[in-house]
């Protein structure tokens, strides 16, 4: 027999004012195995946390009930608490009362109580099933890989290499650099990227830490957070690279703007990366106007791309720099940040020229002569403007990669609707995937300067050393298991996972299914796909469920009659 | 039958429904007191047994909610709730059971307003179809 021991929380009144806490607590002492129940003003609170504890001792509890909030935010605290008072932290059931209940019952007392009642006898039945877990632990294989050899890559290689981590960088290009090969210059200050590509390349080959894989074509990654497989064609071969830890920093491309603005029809339009390259060469016109947000923000394409304000910016100060002269057509300037912003003024003081238009009227471009002609309403003189022009530059948005996709399939990483990589959370888990061990940085998370894509490579180089430092990972013991005496050696477990680590093994002549627990993240996917009841998750099986099925019938029985 | 007061389950995955839920509380949305939440870890993970073990003791009403497609945590587990809950409300109406007592949803983490809305929807929905007939078998 177990000994529960049901604490509700009264969460000062935000629970209380719909529920009568008291009510419920009496109600839980005649359920089946709770020896103990009370309440607390502020279950969570040093005093409250205090109490239970106390409780638990006092009664020798050995399964702990909170009706209180939502397990989302304070289930650790709890499990934190359960472990302090020597009871395993997975005999511990969370019912949320608050969120789910008196929140959006607030004028339903009578109702509200009834439902907590009901949420409270369906955690104590599934909290008698609850089993003490061990949680698996796993070696990490002391070895990161970075995949892309851009800015963000190699800032990211070149810290792990220095943390003294063998590191892989893999370029499917026969260069390192990414886009930084076309673009001579970065604003705001100016400095010669060259100089930056140098430094990183040098201090990754000096290392023997660092070993450069270029033109090197990623073709598989299998594997979890410390056990990583990477396999990676060069030169027709396929090699088998081991890693505890992944960092994607894929960049980006240029968006085309096909049949934009007369774009590889008319002569002298060109992209910003175009533009880029031929400023490289050394080739700098005497007129240039700069249109900005083409193919961005707008319906099809809502984003910013951030970056192309301030590179037109940089570039129509060249222009001007080299005695000719330069306009900037857009739609808002986004120069944010304060080096950014220095650069605008800076522009306007050297007389780059700015108009602006507006998306119901965008500029019109036709040929004159040897010269192009740009006519724009500009919408804060309220009246249309034409340009004469040798060059006109589109600052288009740079867009996810073509195989972004590809990609991400074999990482198993989100993409948002835009096809750029997605973090776990944008303030909470940045940097990190939800898949454990991979990491993202640069522009294939989002269009970023420079400087902001090496802080980001630095953050992600930081937190792929953790698990690589540490030598170890933790699993959450909510991992699936099959029982071999029910599993018939079907298999559908191994189709339904979708992390690979279910296989079918040879035991004493039979075929069984056996999970590999580091590689499962308790998703309980094979448990529904299981035919026979054998396979379990640890804290949802199928027994403790069925327990909260019939623990809220019970009770809706009781309450009719 | 307008003193019928509804028993109704809903499974709700722990990454976007359960999310979804937690913040429509949080909101404070209002909303009938007929559902009651199990957390699993995604929605691909409850068994058409949960559901038809349900039914068959006379509970109401079963909500399946998960991530949207494409966003389930697990990343393809939602293609399989999709495909398994029209099979168990397909088993249901063989047996006699009108299938619109079990409903699949995709109510996502920053969803609170639909959770309300399908909610209130099918706790009205249930209410028109009036007591699962078991119980009237069982009492
Ligand atoms: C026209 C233009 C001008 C700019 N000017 C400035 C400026 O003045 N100042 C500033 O701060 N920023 C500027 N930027 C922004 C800056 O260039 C970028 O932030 C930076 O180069 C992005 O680096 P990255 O490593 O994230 O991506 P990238 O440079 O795109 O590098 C990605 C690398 O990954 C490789 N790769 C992709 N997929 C794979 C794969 N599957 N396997 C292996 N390798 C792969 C690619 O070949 C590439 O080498 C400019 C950008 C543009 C487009
Ligand atoms: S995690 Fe939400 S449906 Fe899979």
């Amino acid at each position: 027999m177990a000994r529960i021991g049901v604490f509700i929380c009264h969460c000062g009144h935000n629970i209380a004012s719909a529920v009568a806490v008291e009510e419920v607590v009496k109600f839980a002492r005649t359920l089946p195995d709770v020896v103990y129940s009370d309440h607390n003003l502020y279950s969570c609170s040093e005093e409250g946390l205090g109490s239970i504890k106390k409780s638990i001792e006092e009664n020798k509890l050995d399964r702990v009930v909170v009706a209180a909030c939502t397990p989302r935010t304070h289930e650790p605290l709890f499990r934190r608490l359960c472990e302090q008072a020597g009871i395993n932290k997975y005999l511990f059931e969370f019912v949320n009362i608050r969120e789910h209940c008196s929140w959006i019952h607030a004028k339903e007392p009578n109702a509200a109580t009834e439902k907590a009642k009901k949420l409270v006898a369906m955690g104590v039945s599934k909290a008698a099933l609850l089993e003490p877990q061990v949680e698996s632990e796993s070696g990490v294989i002391p070895t990161a890989v970075v995949i892309g050899g851009g800015l963000a890559g190699l800032t990211a290689a070149a810290s792990l290499v220095a943390q003294d981590i063998d590191t892989h960088l893999i370029e499917m290009e026969g260069k390192l650099g990414g886009q930084l090969n076309d673009i001579s210059i970065l604003a705001p200050n100016f400095e010669k990227s060259a100089d930056l590509l140098n430094k990183l390349v040098s201090e990754l080959k000096k290392s023997e830490r660092g070993h450069i894989h270029l033109g090197a074509k990623l073709v598989d990654v299998k594997g979890f957070v410390g056990n990583f497989e990477i396999t990676v064609e060069e030169e027709g071969v396929q090699n088998k690279i081991p890693a505890g830890a992944i960092i994607l920093a894929t960049g980006t491309q240029e968006h085309q703007p096909e049949g934009e603005y007369g774009f590889r029809k008319a002569p002298g339009v060109v992209t910003q990366l175009e533009f880029e390259r031929a400023l490289q060469r050394g080739e700098v016109p005497k007129r240039v106007v700069f249109i900005q947000c083409v193919g961005s923000r707008q319906p099809g394409r809502e984003y910013c791309s951030r970056i192309c304000c301030n590179t037109s910016l940089k570039n129509a100060l060249r222009v001007v720099e080299a005695g000719g002269t330069a306009a900037i057509i857009h739609r808002d300037i986004m120069s944010y940040g304060a080096a950014w912003e220095e650069l605008y003024r800076q522009a306007s003081e050297r007389g780059v020229a700015f108009f602006r238009y507006s998306l119901e009227d965008k500029p019109r471009i036709s040929a004159e002569n040897k010269h192009i002609l740009v006519e724009v309403f500009d919408d804060n003189l309220g009246e249309g403007v034409t340009l004469h022009t040798d060059l006109v530059v589109l600052a288009t948005p740079l867009v996810s990669r073509d195989d972004s996709g590809d990609v991400s399939r074999m990482l198993k990483v989100p993409r948002d609707k835009n096809g750029f990589y997605l973090e776990a959370h944008v303030k909470l888990r940045p940097i990190e995937f939800a898949t454990d061990g991979v990491f993202i940085c640069g522009s294939a998370r989002w269009p970023s300067s420079a400087r902001e894509v090496m802080c980001q490579a630095l953050a992600a180089a930081a937190k792929a050393a953790i698990p690589i430092k540490r030598g170890k990972v933790v699993t959450e013991a909510i991992t699936a298991w099959s029982d071999p005496d029910k599993c018939a050696g079907c298999g559908n477990c191994v189709i339904a996972c979708p992390y690979e680590a279910i296989e079918i093994v040879d035991q004493d002549g039979r075929k069984i299914a056996k999970v590999n627990e580091t590689q499962c993240k308790g998703c309980g996917n094979c448990v529904a796909a299981c035919p026979n009841d054998a396979m379990q998750q640890r804290g949802f099986t199928t027994r403790q469920l069925s327990a909260m099925i019939d623990a809220l019938v019970k009770r809706a029985l009781e309450e009719s009659s | 039958m307008s003193d019928f007061n509804p028993t109704i389950l809903a499974f709700c995955c722990n990454w976007c429904s359960y999310a979804g839920a937690d913040l429509a509380g949080v909101s404070r949305l209002q909303m009938p007191p007929n559902v009651h939440v199990v957390r699993v870890m995604c929605s691909a993970s409850v068994k058409g047994e949960y559901i038809l073990k349900a039914i068959s003791q006379g509970v109401d009403g079963v909500l399946v909610l998960g991530c949207h497609i494409g966003d389930c945590h697990y990343m393809t587990g939602n293609h399989r709730t999709a495909k398994r809950i029209p099979v168990v409300q397909k088993l249901l109406k063989d047996v006699g059971f009108d299938e619109r007592r079990v409903r699949l949803d995709w109510v996502s983490a920053a969803e609170g307003e639909k959770f309300q809305r399908v909610i209130t929807e099918f706790v009205e929905e249930i209410k028109g179809l009036g007591p699962n007939p078991v119980r009237e078998v069982m009492s």
